[in-house]
């Protein structure tokens, strides 16, 4: 029975080893939203190609959506912009939050590429941005028809990442409303 | 020394000096000493959430920056740390914070060391006990005759 403890060593370095192993297949760049499941911190800003007209949380009501952020600045927008566009045309309604930028260029960015945004909120002090934890673009995060966040992505949603992670929470909560 | 390698030293000079400088340099101090000393322990302790291992004091991200200025803005207005904690905390995750809550989630990473040390500890005394008591417990090395035998040999040369 004595002889078994000698196995002890064998076993707890086992364990810890299958517990690292596990560790090196998480990707410590990806943080989990602070917000998941809480609602869409309050906010006053003027819309991209509106700048009279402001809106609040009240945009994110409704339906379920996808919320993005870009800006011109940032180099992985562009990879991801193609796929928006395609999601924008099977009829996903993707609100932009357009980060840190310039209206101008922002604007000419949407006639260049074209414009899948239903709404796009204008943010350049990234104010907005702050408040839902947002540091890096781009981001995408799916609200559902309270305006509550159920799930954020952080870099680019290509057509993997949405089938995996977006497409089936996308479904749900929208046969939930 | 010769006016070229004067140039080369004085170049050196300034460079060395630089370095120290980093991204929060150029930025505004607090005018109250007491508020600057409280952003700067702020700062220590909030993990820029881009750059994950440095502090926001240290680097140089954006997001960092923004930390900052939220930081010292929550600070004019009066928060407590432990307010501004909270409000990074709830924006960023756990994660932010390099000292993290004591918490029953955050036992094991508290406690975790000190239970390791503990198990160690206890398992050299085991092992000290359990070695010095052997000799005592059993019968001794050599039987009499034994002794006997063996001394007599030593004696003989």
């Amino acid at each position: 029975m004595n002889r078994l403890w000698l196995f002890l060593p064998l076993v707890l370095a086992i364990t810890l080893g299958g517990v690292l192993y596990f560790g090196l297949g998480q990707d410590p760049s990806k943080l989990d939203s602070a917000l998941v499941g809480e609602s869409v911190p309050q906010f006053q800003l003027s819309l991209l190609q509106a700048p009279e007209q402001k809106v609040g949380p009240e945009v994110f009501s409704g339906r379920v959506q996808l919320l993005n952020i870009w800006g011109t600045w940032c180099p992985a927008c562009r990879v991801e912009h193609a796929q928006l566009n395609k999601l924008a045309k099977q009829g996903v309604p993707i609100v932009g939050l357009n980060y840190k930028d310039e209206r101008p260029a922002a604007l000419e960015w949407l006639e260049q590429r074209g414009n899948p945004y239903l709404t796009v909120i204008y943010d350049p002090e990234g104010s907005l941005g702050f408040d839902l934890g947002v540091y890096g673009a781009p981001e995408t995060y799916l609200i559902d028809a309270e305006g509550i966040v159920r799930h954020r992505h952080v870099g680019i949603v290509d057509q993997e990442v949405w089938e995996s992670d977006f497409k089936p929470l996308y479904e749900e909560y929208r046969n939930d409303s | 020394m010769t006016p070229e390698r004067r140039r080369l030293l004085i170049l050196l000079v300034v460079l060395i000096t630089a370095l120290p400088l980093n991204g929060q340099a150029r930025e505004e101090r607090m005018d109250d000493p007491e508020l600057q000393q409280r952003f700067s322990d702020l700062a220590d302790e909030l993990r820029c959430p881009k750059c994950q291992n440095e502090t926001i004091a240290e680097s140089g991200a954006p997001i960092s920056s923004d930390m900052r200025i939220r930081v010292r803005q929550l600070l004019r207005e009066g928060h407590t740390d432990e307010e501004i904690l909270d409000a990074m905390v709830a924006r960023f995750g756990d994660f932010v914070r390099y000292r993290p809550e004591f918490e029953p989630r955050t036992w094991v990473l508290w406690l975790g060391p000190f239970v390791a040390i503990a198990v160690g500890i206890g398992v050299v005394v085991m092992i000290t006990l359990r070695t010095r008591r052997r000799p005592t417990d059993e019968s001794p090395v050599l039987s009499d005759e034994e002794r006997q035998r063996a001394e007599h040999w030593l004696r003989d040369d």
